[in-house]
């Protein structure tokens, strides 16, 4: 018994005997066709890289991120300085590795509260209908015809600035698409017949939509999300970029960027290093996400 | 368009327009009602911006009072719609002028690199595109991949600041920041506000090649994200056409090649392309705001920019509005022009 249970015939058997066996044998088939598709490995690979890094930031970066010598400002990329140093005489590879955790954790924060607003929303929207769906979707679609940018820079211009208000604006912007999903997922599921099962057996709407609907609208928000997560990066270093994100002397991408742009001309490596780490993290969330996508949702695949 | 279709049954075109008036109307109040949430929200008290943090409560009451920040929100909300309506969007607490008027002289620029930048995305990202869908994974096919993966990976204002280590510090292809060089900043009359048409208009041929040189980079790089976003849907639609049967049967006739992909495919994805163009024609709106602040560029996205670092709420606001606008009224009339171009859309 135990050495079935690992193998691959076990996985992949049509009749599953328990649900633990389907579940198994579900995520093994995804996880194959996913592993079949090399750039969705090498997201991934970037997304656990940049788990890592952010983890063990202070052991990887070779010196410090806030303090350095004046002695060594501005100085090139050379073996000491992978990256050169900027106008303080920083490290900006250790600056970098330091960054990616406040980008992982605006990424992460983004995510964490504006998926689960958007499909509570749209499922609710979705399964009652009616004038609950016209007022919900009458905010949504509102929300997703503004400039998510401009917006996001206003409320931070009204909040002030800061990672953790930085994290309020994308959230505001990002909530409307998940929303969007979740309603078009819930209605194409809300007239089932095991959803009738569930309201004759007395099951309440709330509980229908907590643990029948929600669950079935999970993986096309975690699809989306993954693909928005390049665009929330972009966004959070934009806000950086322009004073209104990270405050100094905070390794943020984006501020570092904006820090680097006085020497640009002479000293090019200060505000493009930061840039390319940007580049990267953005791409791997990209490529794994285009590759979930595939594997979760066929009919959506891209040509 | 007599009366006839009048009463119950409007028209459908009637129906259309009402349908899209009805939207935009919503969604602009919408807009207003977030701008003046944001306003509300500020910590900064306008009254004391007004009166001074040494006036005496009763001053500090009245002033308050006539500022109409005793009325209920609603009332309040109402008084600020009007003012918008009117085009008073208030004071900017840094150039002292009103917002409506600076918004008038920066919002030229803005147009000029943005239709530059949407130029540039639709002649090369449509046949880019369509060529990718013609030959599938092909080398073209392979590049619209990589530039499609780029224009979502690729932070605007950092692809600017390498372009300008490169085209201008490096190579000197082009010239530098701002809208045109110095010694020749005023010398074209203003017409239209575009520097490129007026000084056409002007013949003044040196001021043209001038601010050409420095429009250039910055409309590419804008260019750059919406060829992305184009080539990508030019592709996709593309390959849905060239995949239906009437293709087939064109092809089995011998029609050669190149008319069955620009007469036969090409024609029925006009419409959907419209829409497209239009959508990435307001985005590049918003992406100007990053350009604009790395290239100096004195349009409406570094007036915005600028103004949030001053804290000057009126003018963010301001430029929020109008951006918000323009976005918006883009995007609806995309749409409703994809409904009435479109005979299966309506």
């Amino acid at each position: 018994m135990t050495l079935s249970v690992l193998s691959r015939d076990w996985l992949l058997d049509e009749n599953p005997e328990t649900r633990l066996q389907a579940k198994l044998g579900q995520s093994y088939r995804m996880t194959r066709a996913l592993m079949r598709n090399p750039l969705a490995v090498l997201g991934l690979v970037i997304i656990l890289a940049l788990l890592v890094v952010a983890a063990f930031a202070p052991w990887l970066a070779p010196y410090s991120p806030i303090e350095g010598s004046l002695s060594n400002r501005l100085l090139p990329p050379s073996a000491e300085h992978w990256m050169g140093t900027d106008e303080l005489g920083r490290d900006i590879l250790s600056r970098v590795i330091h960054g990616s955790r406040i980008t992982l954790y605006i990424v992460l924060l983004v995510a964490v509260l504006s998926a689960p607003i958007g499909l509570v929303l749209g499922a609710v929207a979705g399964y009652f209908g009616g004038w609950v769906d016209r007022a919900l979707m009458g905010v949504t679609d509102v929300f997703l015809s503004m400039p998510r940018l401009i917006l996001a820079l206003a409320f931070v211009a009204a909040l002030g600035p800061g990672i953790g208000n930085a994290v309020i604006a994308i959230t505001i912007t990002a909530w409307p698409v998940y929303a969007r999903i979740a309603r078009a997922e819930t209605l194409t599921i809300r007239n089932s017949d095991f959803i009738a099962a569930v309201r004759m057996l007395g099951g309440s709407h709330w509980r229908i939509v907590a643990r029948h609907i929600l669950p079935l609208c999970l993986s096309s928000t975690i699809i989306r999300v993954t693909l928005d997560m390049a665009g929330i990066i972009l966004t959070a270093a934009g806000l950086g970029f322009i004073g209104l994100g990270a405050q100094p002397p905070a390794p943020e991408w984006g501020a570092m960027i904006s820090r680097g742009r006085t020497f640009i001309l002479d000293q090019w490596w200060v505000a493009t290093m930061p840039g390319f780490a940007i580049v990267v993290v953005s791409l791997g969330f990209c490529l794994f996400g285009d590759g979930l996508r595939d594997v979760l949702d066929p009919r959506q695949r891209s040509k | 368009m007599t009366q006839k279709g009048s009463g119950r049954l409007l028209p459908a075109w009637a129906k259309t327009a009402i349908g899209f008036v009805l939207s935009l109307a919503l969604t602009g109040l919408g807009l207003l009602a977030i701008t003046f949430f944001i306003g509300r929200v500020v910590p900064i008290d306008p009254v004391l911006a007004v009166v001074g943090d040494r006036a005496p409560p009763a001053v500090y009451e009245a002033a308050k009072e006539r500022m109409g920040l005793n009325d209920p929100l609603i009332l309040q909300f109402v008084h600020y719609v009007a003012g918008i309506l009117r085009g008073d969007f208030g004071l900017s607490v840094s150039t002292q002028r009103p917002v409506m008027e600076d918004i008038a002289r920066y919002f030229p620029a803005t147009l000029e690199m943005a239709t530059l930048g949407i130029l540039i995305g639709v002649v090369i990202g449509v046949p880019l595109g369509a060529l990718a869908a013609a030959r599938q994974g092909s080398i073209i096919d392979q590049v619209i991949r990589v530039i499609g993966l780029a224009g979502y990976a690729i932070p605007a204002f950092w692809l600017g600041l390498v372009g300008l280590v490169l085209f201008y510090a490096q190579l000197k292809w082009v010239a530098g920041p701002g809208r045109i060089d110095i010694f020749l900043d005023g010398m074209v009359p203003p017409v239209t506000g575009l520097l490129l048409v007026d000084s056409l208009i002007a013949g003044d041929f040196e001021s043209f090649t001038n601010a050409f040189s420095h429009i250039i980079l910055p409309a590419t790089i804008l260019g750059f994200f919406s060829l992305a976003y184009i080539a990508r849907m030019t592709r996709s639609f593309m390959l849905d056409q060239l995949g239906q049967e009437f293709i087939i049967t064109a092809r089995v006739k011998g029609v050669p090649a190149r008319v069955i992909i620009w007469r036969h495919a090409f024609r029925p994805i006009r419409v959907q392309l419209i829409t497209v163009i239009g959508l990435s024609y307001a985005a590049l709106l918003e992406g100007s705001v990053m350009v604009e602040t790395v290239f100096s560029w004195p349009g409406i996205g570094n007036y915005l920019t600028t103004a949030l670092l001053n804290a000057d709420m009126n003018a963010v606001l301001g430029g929020t509005l109008v951006i918000g606008a323009v976005f918006i009224a883009i995007n609806k009339i995309s749409d409703a022009l994809y409904r009435i171009l479109d005979p299966r859309a309506r």
